[in-house]
């Protein structure tokens, strides 16, 4: 067995040495070589220090894996290996390549011990080191740990790596570190200032910590420096959280818009109240659910997909059973709306209570494909993909919808139904046809808008319920008839809400806005864009 | 031209709904006691002047008043109905589901407060006006009758009667004589002329004969502003009203 | 005219026998309860006293909506927020009276507040402890709510749906400011636990049959006022706003303040039948606010007959023993049921239960009256038996036999 090893190990040494292996790496090894000799955790620290001395980015392997307690010592050759432990044998690699070098039981090898310390400054060597790696992600996370954890230490290998640095944005951010670790130095008064105005540029909440912990510890011109950047900074930042509370209410004008605009169709366009309208959302968003379920199963590859496999399959659904209702019910009632009301109340508790049924009452699990997952900064701004992507779908389904409406001859046709139905039938358009495809237009726009909100919101059978008073007020409010008006009442609704939410709360912010429709509709009740004239008001 | 005397004063009147002017600068002036018809075709703004002498409709500029001092432009349609501004609207508006006495009593001048009528009583005199109205409208014995089973002309009437009970010092009476037979206009004809004794009239009517009948100074309207006034004979040989109402 | 005179006599002793019935019940189902042994066959055990108890103070609400949506075309989607309202003055009433019983024994605080680390007693809580204090805030709270709401609203002549949506914001909005804890109202879980009403004890078989009696008679009350005034001049404007609103503005009336008593009076019935609600059900909460209650309340109204005073009644106890049955039952069928009643009433069954009666009976009378003029070989006695089944809508009771349907006027 050892013999067999022992060939291997050395066959190993034989391909190491074929291997291109340039002259640093020699010398790496012979420091690296150091680990047996010494003993003691200052002896361990100075091996350390070597390596990080180096700037060659190879030491990080055997820096990370001696962090990480990983590193050891082969008992009969003192060499020195990373290892994983598997049971009680220990798989070894190579601590520069990385290569396996075999296995070894645990009694063979000792481990390279690490106290806290010692772990501090492998940290901080890591941190020098990965300034020169290839990837600027990394030396962009870098960076950023050492603008946290700033160190008199990292001015040095910071300078030597701005020298370096191609690229801009990872140097300005090289830079900002250098002056996170200047302000903890002792240098002169003259680039402690400089480092505060570098700092109070970058305007970020790291920033403002850093700067409010030097502001604690300092005097004199530094410490107003600070105090001034803070001061600053905060204004920005306020800025920013207004922008940001912006940017949340955009979105919920977004969601509000996707549940609504089926219901500008439906209510605004034909006057039929349709109660039903948040059940139909709350079908695209189980149609979303059963086609992930079928990908899951059947289709795994195809996951990224299923939102896209979902659309037209919500819509499908959502329009055939607005067909059914309106065709069942709703032809029956029209001029009736406050009947229309009820009945489609009765349908909404019947569709309610059928996914319940089928379904089962608890909420369903809709995943977020990895293109919806995740966000990205804009500043000091998080968006979120999911968000961006539902704002982009709402305003492409508004855009849409509005070409239909505007330039396409079944537009034409639902207009002129809505405006002088007698005269539309009259000049050849059958008016029952027209109103059935336009409530099943408008539900399977609310069944799409399912789609999207199966994103953000729980898919349970209430889905529905929680949109449906306020897909009404958008449309109240926008001004009925006028599908500007919604996207316009959709996104003032939603960025009032949002705006009102930090001084108010959540739940007061929304009774704040629902009690100012109802004054608004009070003011104006026909709406933001409202018809005027002597054929509204007959 | 001096206000004291008059019922109705419109000066410049311009109104317009989303870009369209339906009255456009109209002026119109009715003296106290007079009965006058207003013809034109459709869309001239017959109906929307009526809005707004109503209170229904406000309009962007121009002057309306009422018995010479009161500016209607201020008041809604409550305050300018008790002023003594009674109307009829083109298509007949009844309390369908009310019967006719009902509908009269409804009507008829009084307090308009919510208390008096929740403990109201009718009284004697209230019930002689009301068969009074009933006699002079001739629906007498349709008095216990629902209106909504009354024929077109009848509903006509009974609006007509509801404008009596309510004794306003003006009336607007928009086509009156829509959808009755030769004998019903001709009566109405001269229920009119009756009114017109005591009252200031304006009527709306697209029947000829009807205006004839009247014999009252005539009104044309077009385009939201006055094409032609004077007696029917003369705004009927106006060019432009030949022209309006012919096409060329 | 005759046959329209009879009906009208007909549809007025209708509601003389209702209220003769729920007089008749306050007085002998309490007896059958208390005083009649448990083995005999005309006991009714406690738990029918406090359900059918329920089922009137739901009548009641029903009553109340009618009011404003059957004679004045008022479609509201709101009157769950009255009748919660009314409900909460009790409870707060019924809270204060726990005094030192309660979990942590607080004297003067709920233990809610003692739970969420009130110090003292929120103001609005002030004066709950008296019984005629709390008794004027049911009407009050309600009345002067749908006042502010309706004086807004109808000024502003927002009517129809628009009206029906702002009344459901209206609920809703209250109900998510009742769902917070620090509205001082119990949050979530409401107000519950209560132990004494007037010094009696709410358990008690006696307690429950004494607020049976009281909301029965309650109810014979609502219905004897509803009926004054319907058949007043001001209900016959009120009916005359609900067909043609404008023709009421150019004939002088303020269409508004007429619209406007109605809503109050309505909301204040609504109230008093939350106050008998709560005690008898001993517990209330946000839930009462949710929109979905207040448009149950309509199906009730429209079951049975709007535009009738007896209609919502028989609706209200019909649908609500509907849905003890099928939540006994079967539970998972009551939302289809419930669901389906709502769209075959809209469909097949526009004037209700009441109306349909008195549309069959109608016509069976012009058959008859026919067939009789038939016989006797002249015509000109009988009116057209179309005309009879018309004019069995002269009576305020029933109007909707026929006429048109109630729309929002404008």
């Amino acid at each position: 067995m050892i013999l067999l090893r022992t060939l291997g190990l050395m066959l190993v040494f034989l391909m190491a040495s074929l291997l291109p292996s340039n002259a640093a790496e020699a010398d790496l090894r012979a420091v690296i070589a150091k680990f047996a000799t010494g003993s003691g955790f200052s002896a361990t620290e100075a091996v350390v220090r070597e390596l990080a001395a180096t700037g060659d980015p190879l030491v990080e392997r055997p820096l990370a894996a001696l962090a990480e307690g990983n590193l050891y010592i082969r008992k009969d050759d003192s060499a020195v290996f990373v290892g994983n432990e598997a049971g009680d044998s220990v798989t070894l690699l190579d601590p520069l390549s990385g290569e396996s070098a075999g296995d070894a039981a645990k009694a063979d090898i000792t481990k390279i011990k690490v106290n806290n310390t010692l772990r501090r400054v492998i940290r901080d060597a890591l941190g020098t080191l990965t300034l020169r790696a290839k990837d600027p992600a990394v030396r962009i996370a870098a960076a950023d740990t050492m603008f946290k954890t700033p160190d008199a230490a990292n001015i040095e290998p910071l300078d030597a790596a701005i020298a370096a640095e191609t690229d801009a944005k990872v140097k300005a951010l090289f830079e900002q570190a250098r002056a996170a670790s200047v302000l903890v130095s002792d240098k002169p008064e003259a680039d402690k200032l400089a480092a505060i105005a570098l700092i109070g540029a970058r305007g970020d909440r790291d920033a403002l910590s850093l700067l409010t912990s030097v502001e604690a510890n300092a005097q004199g011109a530094v410490k107003d420096a600070a105090s001034a950047a803070i001061a600053s900074i905060n204004s920005s930042l306020a800025l920013w959280d207004a922008g940001q509370n912006i940017w949340y209410g955009i979105s919920l004008g977004s969601v509000l818009l996707l549940a609504a605009i089926g219901l500008a169709i439906t209510f605004g366009v034909m006057g039929v109240i349709n109660m039903a309208h948040g059940e139909m959302v709350m079908l695209g968003a189980y149609t979303t659910f059963v086609v992930q379920q079928v990908i899951r199963t059947s289709f795994p590859g195809l996951f990224d997909w299923s939102l896209v496999i979902a659309l037209p399959l919500a819509f499908l659904v959502a329009a055939s059973i607005g067909l059914i209702i309106e065709r069942g019910v709703i032809r029956f009632l029209y001029g009736r709306p406050l009947e229309t009301l009820l009945a489609t109340w009765g349908v909404s508790l019947v569709l309610q209570q059928a996914v319940r049924s089928i379904f089962g009452p608890t909420n369903q699990e809709v995943g977020n494909p990895s293109w919806m997952s995740g966000s990205f900064d804009v500043g000091q701004l998080a968006i979120t993909w999911n968000r961006l992507w539902i704002l982009v779908f709402a305003l492409t389904v508004f855009g849409v919808l509005l070409y239909v409406m505007k330039r396409t001859p079944w537009g034409l046709q639902m207009r002129a139904v809505t405006a002088n139905r007698r005269m539309a039938a009259s000049m050849g358009i059958r008016t029952p046809w027209v109103d059935a495809l336009t409530f099943a237009l408008g539900s399977g726009i609310a069944g799409i808008a399912g789609v999207a909100l199966s994103q953000i919101d729980n898919v349970s059978p209430n889905l529905g319920r929680g949109y449906i008073i306020d897909s009404f007020m958008v449309v109240v409010f926008g001004g009925v008839g006028n599908l500007w008006g919604t996207l316009v009442g959709a996104f003032s609704l939603g960025i009032v809400n949002k705006v009102l939410e930090p001084y108010a709360g959540a739940v007061l912010g929304k009774i704040v806005v629902l009690v100012l429709i109802i004054l608004f509709i009070q003011k104006r009740p026909r709406g933001l864009f409202a018809l005027k004239g002597r054929a509204v008001e007959a | 031209m001096s206000k004291s005397n008059t019922i109705l004063y419109l000066d410049g009147v311009s109104v317009s709904f989303d870009g369209f002017r339906a009255i456009n600068n109209l002026s119109l002036v009715l003296d106290k006691g007079e009965m006058r018809a207003i013809i034109g075709p459709n869309g001239a703004g017959k109906t929307t002047m009526m809005d707004i002498v109503t209170g229904k409709t406000r309009p962007d500029e121009g002057e309306v008043f009422f018995d010479g001092q009161v500016d209607l432009t201020r008041h809604d349609e409550a305050e300018i109905a008790m002023m003594g501004i009674g109307r009829k609207f083109q298509k007949p508006t009844v309390f369908e589901s009310h019967s006719v006495e009902d509908n009269l009593m409804l009507a008829l001048k009084g307090p308009r407060s919510i208390f008096p009528a929740l403990f109201h009583r009718r009284s004697a005199a209230e019930a002689r006006q009301i068969d009074d109205i009933l006699g002079v409208i001739r629906l007498g014995d349709k008095r216990h009758d629902l209106a909504a089973n009354l024929s077109h002309g009848q509903k006509q009437w009974l609006e007509i009667g509801m404008l009596l009970a309510q004794d306003p010092k003006l009336l607007l009476v928009d086509e009156p004589v829509a959808g009755m037979t030769d004998a019903e206009t001709e009566e109405t004809a001269r229920l009119l002329k009756d009114i017109a004794r005591d009252h200031s009239v304006i009527v709306v009517e697209h029947d000829m004969h009807f205006v004839r009948e009247l014999g009252v100074k005539v009104t044309c309207l077009h385009e939201g502003s006055v094409l032609s006034e004077g007696t029917l004979d003369f705004v009927s040989a106006d060019e432009r009203v030949v022209e309006v109402y012919l096409g060329r | 005219m005759i046959t329209g005179r009879f009906f009208a006599a007909g549809a007025d002793r209708r509601i003389a026998i209702t209220i003769l019935i729920l007089l008749a019940a306050a007085i002998i189902v309490p007896l059958l309860n208390l005083a009649v042994s448990p083995t005999s066959a005309f006991y009714i055990p406690p738990y029918i006293v406090a359900l059918t108890g329920k089922y009137l103070c739901y009548a009641l609400l029903a009553l109340a909506l009618d009011l404003v949506w059957g004679y004045c075309g008022i479609l509201s989607l709101g009157h769950g927020a009255f009748f919660a309202l009314g409900g909460y003055a009790m409870g707060m009433y019924l809270m204060r009276q726990i005094g030192s019983r309660g979990v942590y024994g607080n004297p003067i605080l709920p233990d809610f507040m003692v739970f969420l680390n009130y110090k003292e007693l929120p103001w609005f809580w002030y004066g709950f402890d008296h019984f005629w204090f709390a008794a004027v805030m049911v009407l009050a709270v309600p009345g002067l709510l749908a006042f502010v709401f309706g004086w807004f609203a109808f000024r502003s002549r927002v009517t129809g749906v628009y009206l029906s949506i702002i009344t459901q914001a209206m609920t809703y909005a209250l109900l998510l400011a009742f769902f917070r804890n620090d509205m001082g109202f119990g949050g979530n879980n409401g107000l519950t636990d209560f132990k004494d009403i007037l010094g009696f004890n709410v358990q008690a078989d006696a307690t429950r049959s004494a607020l049976f009696a009281a909301s029965a008679v309650m109810l014979a009350l609502a219905v004897f006022i509803t009926w004054a005034i319907v058949g007043s001049k001001y209900g016959k404007l009120l009916m005359a706003v609900r067909d043609a609103e404008s023709r009421t503005r150019f004939l002088g009336w303020r269409a508004e303040n007429v619209k406007l008593f109605a809503f109050t009076v309505s909301a204040v019935m609504a109230g008093i039948a939350g106050a008998l609600y709560v005690p008898q059900v001993g517990i209330i909460n946000p839930g009462e606010f949710e929109p979905s209650n207040s448009i149950e309340v309509v199906i009730w109204a429209a079951v049975g007959g709007r535009g009738t005073i007896v209609g919502p009644i028989v609706g209200a106890l019909l649908v609500n023993a509907g849905k003890s049955w099928f939540t006994g039952v079967l539970p998972e069928f009551w939302l289809f049921a419930l669901g389906g009643l709502f769209v075959a009433v809209t469909l097949f069954l526009p004037k209700g239960i009441i109306g349909m009666w008195d549309s069959w009976r109608g016509n069976a009378k012009a058959m008859r009256a026919a067939a009789i003029a038939e016989e006797a070989g002249t015509d000109s006695d009988a009116p057209p038996p179309a005309k009879i089944v018309r004019s069995a809508a002269t009576t305020p009771g029933a109007w909707s036999a026929s006429g048109p349907e109630p729309q929002p006027a404008e």
